[in-house]
């Protein structure tokens, strides 16, 4: 009997526990943590610790959390930032990061180690200390914003001319500081798929009469498209719940949906409605990837 | 087996004049001039690092000369880039597009042609006809098997009709049968379309069987140019005699020279061998003296032949079906490889000979061949 288990232990108990613990890690601090704020955005206020009830009046369950999350303006204009924000920084981060991530696979070998360490470098330093640089940088007496400035003067009749932009507290720094922060995240995902590419195939297509630009047209791009669709989600999505940068440099009037879970949940003390922001706020993310999932199956067995 | 188009002859239709590509010190392709006529099909042949890939990509484009000049069809190719030579090739790895289907892949660079889109579809239609994929025009390369592949890759590279069409290791990457059966539907629409083939391979098997000519490299230079009979049976030096196919090949030292021939006595042989026609060697000359496995007669009784008959025991022989090898060992303690043909329905051991048993070599004197010792 001992030895049984044994074997079953050595035959694929071990196989078993590997796959196993990462799944339970995320089940015990991911789906139950969930589970429980889904559960609570069906409850009411109340003023108890934790400050929320469902007993004792009937009906127990409630949707006024949801009915305001449509028919408030603060929080469908706080999703609309978010989709914009969210979605300007990732555009931005592909035009630059594309570029980048296939000129760092064009280098020679050991230039390409260095430029890859050269975009992760950026991750040595505290995440909040870079925020707070740029805080730096966009104030109107930095050297940053006195060039913008004056560039900026340059082109403009002299009615238009500004002493400084006014970039802090604006929704230009929010996607400025998320298109600096998130730019790794695009490249690297990039690099990894482009790298693999294989370059026999442009020759080929070089070959077959394609210039340079038709064949990054016809042949680099769409094999990269699983990269860019990475690094897409790799951006898009902490963009879209991003808290620290639109609280440090955006404006408070312009509030992105991470904000304003900050808000219910602290000042507010609103847990049910934070609650319900936070399941929109995971719906708007998830449902457009199972689309996407969905679809892409489809093609693929259409292919095959 | 060999096609070479009637029409036309044009014997220096593509001209590589004095090439040369270094990388940085080291010449990969050192001062090589060639003429390959129009309609044929020409195989660069050489061990890896030859320089033959070098060529190849030269010819394509993705290359340029550091010195010397490529004329196809008379146009200089200096200065002109891949897109724009007449010329196509097949890629060793196919490089077929993972992302287009079959008829995307062979119409791809249909799009460049001044053609309108009913007969590109037409061309599509035609190439994939042309190697029997017609049926298969809408899967996708990762749905193919390699042989079905291999004819996708000769179809793309065929679509636009090339002056001259460059193969690259074409037939590596098939097993055995399939080899065959391609070798020779590569002659077969060479010859249908008439466009030049220039193959690239290491395989001398693949260089034989494909080409009307082969030139054999090494180092960067052309050893040998010739047809497939002349390279095996008349090789010009003792690296080209040792590349191509298997050869016995013994150091020795002219005896005597006779109108017809000369002695060669080779101290590992024991015996004299007599080698015709006696060339322009001279009494005293260091030389190779080199046979072919095949060339040599194996038998039990003593031949009646007077001359270069050698004696030995078989130390160990491969039984191949049609063909065993056998390994002799000579009283000297050389070993000689010998060829026979299994002609008999018998095991090979009574066919021919068994181990450990004795038997006599002949060599015909027109079967050997002598090289001079700095060949």
């Amino acid at each position: 009997m001992r030895s049984a288990t044994r074997d079953w232990f050595n035959r694929r108990g071990w196989r078993d526990v590997i796959i196993a613990s990462p799944y339970l890690w995320l089940v015990a601090f991911f789906l139950v943590p969930f589970i429980i704020v889904i559960v609570m955005s069906f409850a009411k206020t109340a003023t108890q610790s934790p400050p929320f009830a469902f007993l004792p009046d009937w009906p127990f369950i409630r949707f006024e959390t949801y009915q305001r999350l449509f028919t408030s303006s603060l929080y469908i204009r706080a999703g609309a930032i978010s989709v914009y924000n969210a979605a300007v920084a990732t555009v931005l981060c592909l035009l630059i990061g594309y570029p980048m991530a296939l000129a760092i696979t064009r280098a020679g070998k050991s230039l390409q180690r260095l430029l890859l360490m050269l975009v992760i470098l950026p991750f040595w330093t505290s995440f909040l200390l870079r925020v707070y640089a740029w805080i730096g940088l966009m104030g109107k007496n930095s050297w940053f914003n006195k060039a913008l400035t004056s560039a900026y003067n340059v082109f403009v009749p002299t009615s238009w001319e500004l002493p400084g932009i006014q970039m802090m507290n604006t929704n230009f720094a929010v996607v400025l500081v998320m298109v600096y922060s998130y730019l790794p995240f695009m490249v690297l995902p990039l690099y990894a798929n482009l790298e693999k590419l294989d370059t026999t195939l442009n020759e080929a297509a070089m070959d077959l009469g394609s210039r340079r630009w038709e064949v990054f047209r016809d042949i680099t791009l769409p094999l990269s498209i699983p990269g860019i669709i990475a690094g897409g989600l790799l951006v898009f999505i902490p963009a879209m719940g991003e808290l620290i940068i639109p609280s440090l440099v955006g404006n408070a009037g312009d509030p992105m949906i991470g904000r304003v879970i900050q808000q219910e949940f602290g000042q507010n003390r609103d847990w049910p409605m934070a609650s319900a922001v936070a399941v929109a706020l995971l719906l708007m993310l998830v449902v457009p990837l199972m689309l996407y999932n969905h679809f892409e199956a489809k093609a693929q067995k259409g292919a095959a | 087996m060999t096609a070479s188009n009637p029409a036309t002859p044009q014997p220096d239709f593509i001209r590589i004049e004095g090439v040369t590509k270094s990388f940085g010190t080291f010449k990969a392709v050192n001062n090589v001039s060639l003429n390959i006529s129009k309609g044929e099909l020409f195989a660069l042949l050489g061990g890896s690092g030859c320089g033959k890939t070098t060529l190849l990509r030269m010819l394509a484009g993705f290359e340029a000369p550091t010195e010397g000049r490529i004329f196809i069809d008379g146009q200089d190719m200096a200065g002109v880039p891949a897109y724009d030579r007449p010329v196509n090739m097949m890629f060793q790895s196919y490089a077929l597009f993972p992302h287009m289907t079959v008829a995307k892949n062979v119409g791809y660079g249909l799009k460049h042609e001044n053609m309108t889109q009913g007969q590109r579809d037409d061309r599509v239609k035609e190439m994939l006809g042309l190697v029997q994929m017609a049926h298969l025009a809408y899967r996708r390369p990762h749905q193919l098997s390699g042989g079905q592949r291999q004819r996708v890759a000769l179809a793309r590279s065929l679509a636009k009709l090339p002056k001259l069409l460059l193969l690259d290791e074409p037939l590596g990457a098939l097993d055995k049968k399939l080899r065959e059966h391609t070798q020779f539907e590569f002659a077969n629409i060479q010859y249908k379309l008439g466009i030049t083939f220039v193959v690239v391979t290491h395989d001398q098997e693949e260089a034989m069987t494909l080409a009307s000519r082969i030139a054999v490299m090494d180092q960067g230079v052309i050893r040998q140019i010739g047809s497939p009979s002349d390279i095996y049976e008349h090789p010009n030096s003792r690296f080209v005699a040792d590349f191509i196919g298997s050869i016995n090949m013994v150091d020795g030292e002219v005896a005597r020279v006779e109108a017809n021939g000369v002695e060669v006595l080779c101290p590992t042989l024991g015996e004299p061998v007599f080698v015709a026609p006696a060339n322009s060697h001279r009494q005293g000359d260091k030389v190779s003296l080199a046979f072919r496995p095949e060339k040599v007669a194996i038998s039990r009784r003593k031949p009646a032949a007077a001359i270069n008959v050698l004696k030995g025991k078989v130390l160990d022989f491969g039984y191949f079906g049609k063909d065993s090898l056998f390994r002799i060992k000579l009283a000297t303690g050389r070993v000689l490889s010998v060829n026979a043909v299994n002609t008999a329905r018998m095991s090979a051991e009574q066919a021919v000979a068994t181990w450990e048993e004795d038997v006599y070599l002949s060599i015909a004197p027109e079967a050997a061949m002598l090289f001079g010792a700095d060949s």
